[in-house]
């Protein structure tokens, strides 16, 4: 028996994370998939399309206005409820933990849902580890930046060599139980109150 | 000293969580042994969501919330108590410069007198429909609310039925503003500083407030997951204390401009002091440079505002039927009524030798004036806690109520 694929709308403000998802959903053979960033004219939208299940982030400041519409059957043709399975109070979990929501229709089964919410779910952590990353990739230029600015003014200053003066920082650092960052970040602040020209 | 406890709460950026950023940062729940974490949420229903699955031990809720949970009208309910009121009042019904501009046409004037406004609105919702106009919008922050239920009293009660005259949607409170501005909504009734927010920015009206529609009106509440309040009374208690001190203190003049620096933190509100202090004075730039001192505009701690009335929750409960949300039934009204827990108040304050109410719950709209009641020790002042109708509500006379804003809308 050939079932109807389902409607799947995902609402997401964030771009590459509705992306992810939405490459996700394809690989898994959902061929009807929208995406929306901006809930501006939602309720058209969903009357048009019709969706048997909504994929919504959960910092998104609209879910209130959603559920509400979902409860008011003059904008919505077919009732829609939050995807909550009782009996699978981990998924709950994961879901709230990954920070997405999923609303279905009524009637629909519960295992035809549950595959694009674990899939949602995976594909949210994922994003939420690469931009963890990415943040953690930012920070350790940015650390870079400073202790070569730091090596800069001990070399200057102290006439040590490059070598030098990055021990002189890891040995302070060590000695004081400080990450070599944040002592660098001091010496080229102090550095800037001591003489501007350096800052 | 350790905390004894460890709590973790969540809340909205809205002005009335400050007695529980006051708890946390002012010292107060320290005092008491706790460690309180609070997490800034996006809406009601992340809320909702994470105290049902354990995130949050308890949250800054709308009042009327925990009574939906617990009555099963919104999805992942969990049973919630409410043990603690965050304040009276702080909410103004905020219109488009238009839209003012034909109230005043009517006869609307900057008093903020909700009849003569709502006169004025209701002519003009008329003149409107006349002409083939589409119905004006206003938004609310949830169905659920005391935003919602006020409004549509206010409405009702000028003779404007709110479910067909005009269109109420659902917009977050720091959207109001713009949506206002961008003339996506007419109107909107929300709490401060979102209504001062357009009036700063010129592009709304105050048109009345909650503290004009019903005097001394429950807001929000401290809804607190049942099971976590059944397993951790001691923890329940003293935050309970810790947040009486902190009440106390976000009443004190002399603590406002502290108060407002705090809210208006970046994890906090957000916004520039300044705009944090017409909630705290009561003196409110309505638009077009009028201005107005609102006596208990909005009250943290005065006038037993901690107090979880069970007569708030009751009348909570007749606008649920009122408007269709729950079917008025003996079971309904025992669940509403259990919801708000007065004795876990009591309990928690009875140490400290403070004023308590004598009853758990009022008549409200009995009191005309500001009344010192008798109560266990020290002095109490009540009221006034007028309906802008002249109606008054008693919570045991239930039905007749209900029976009587039925045939009131069936006769309109």
């Amino acid at each position: 028996m050939i079932r109807k694929s389902l409607t799947v709308l995902v609402i997401d403000e964030n771009h590459i994370r509705a992306s992810i998802i939405e490459a996700g959903l394809r690989e898994a053979g959902h061929q009807q998939v929208t995406v929306i960033h901006d809930v501006a004219g939602i309720a058209r939208r969903i009357a048009e399309i019709e969706p048997d299940v909504i994929v919504i982030d959960l910092e998104n400041p609209n879910r209130d206005m959603l559920e509400n519409m979902f409860q008011l059957s003059r904008v919505v043709k077919r009732p829609i409820a939050m995807f909550v399975d009782r009996s699978d109070q981990a998924s709950i979990e994961a879901a709230v933990e990954a920070g997405v929501s999923a609303y279905v229709v009524d009637g629909l089964r519960q295992e035809r849902v549950k595959p694009i919410l674990d899939m949602a779910i995976s594909r949210f952590n994922a994003f939420s580890r690469m931009a963890r990353e990415l943040e953690e990739a930012r920070s350790e230029l940015e650390s870079r930046k400073v202790i070569d600015r730091a090596k800069g003014i001990l070399m200057k200053s102290r006439g040590l060599s490059e070598d030098a003066a990055y021990t002189l920082l890891r040995k302070t650092a060590m000695n004081q139980n400080r990450k070599i960052a944040e002592i660098a970040q001091s010496l080229v602040t102090a550095a800037g109150l001591l003489d501007p020209e350096e800052s | 000293m350790a905390a004894e406890h460890r709590i973790n709460a969540g809340f909205m950026p809205l002005f009335d969580s400050a007695v529980l950023v006051a708890a946390k940062e002012i010292g107060f729940a320290l005092r008491e042994g706790i460690d309180l974490t609070l997490n800034r949420e996006t809406s009601w229903a992340n809320i909702r969501d994470r105290i049902a699955i354990g995130h949050f031990d308890l949250a800054h809720m709308l009042g009327p919330m925990p009574i939906a949970c617990n009555l099963g009208l919104t999805p992942l309910a969990s049973d919630t108590v409410v043990p603690f009121s965050l304040g009276l009042g702080g909410n103004c019904v905020t219109v488009s410069n238009a839209v003012w501009a034909g109230m005043a046409a009517h006869g609307a004037r900057p008093d903020l007198d909700p009849a003569r406004a709502g006169k004025a609105l209701g002519a003009l919702i008329r003149e409107r429909a006349n002409a083939g106009g589409d119905p004006l919008r206003f938004a609310v922050v949830h169905p659920h609310s005391g935003h919602n239920y006020e409004l549509r009293y206010w409405l009702a009660a000028c003779g404007i039925d709110p479910s067909r005259e005009i269109e109420i949607v659902i917009v977050p409170p720091p959207f109001m503003a713009d949506a206002l501005a961008a003339g996506r909504i007419d109107g909107y009734c929300v709490g401060e500083p979102w209504n001062s927010a357009s009036v700063v920015a010129g592009t709304g009206h105050i048109a009345t407030v909650k503290a004009a529609i019903w005097k001394t009106s429950p807001e929000k509440v401290v809804g607190v997951r049942k099971a976590w309040a059944e397993k951790q009374p001691d923890a329940l208690s003293a935050l309970l204390r810790a947040l009486h001190h902190a009440a106390r203190w976000c009443q004190d003049p002399a603590n406002r401009g502290e108060l407002a620096a705090l809210m208006a933190q970046p994890a906090f509100l957000g916004l520039e002091p300044a705009l944090q202090m017409p909630i705290l004075s009561g003196h409110l730039a309505l638009g077009g440079g009028a201005e107005l001192s609102v006596g208990d505009f909005f009250l943290p701690f005065d006038k037993a505002a901690n107090f979880p009335w069970k007569s708030h929750a009751l009348w909570f409960y007749t606008q649920m039927v009122r408007w269709g949300h729950v079917a008025h039934t003996p079971e309904n009204l025992a669940i509403a009524r259990d919801c708000y827990r007065p004795d876990l108040y009591r309990s928690a304050l009875k140490r400290l030798g403070v004023a308590l109410p004598g009853a758990n719950a009022k008549v409200e709209g009995a009191l005309k004036a500001a009344t010192p009641v008798g109560s266990a020790g020290a002095s109490l002042v009540l009221g006034p806690d007028g309906f802008f109708d002249g109606q008054i509500f008693d919570p045991d006379e239930i039905d007749a109520y209900i029976a009587g804003q039925k045939l009131a809308r069936a006769e309109a």
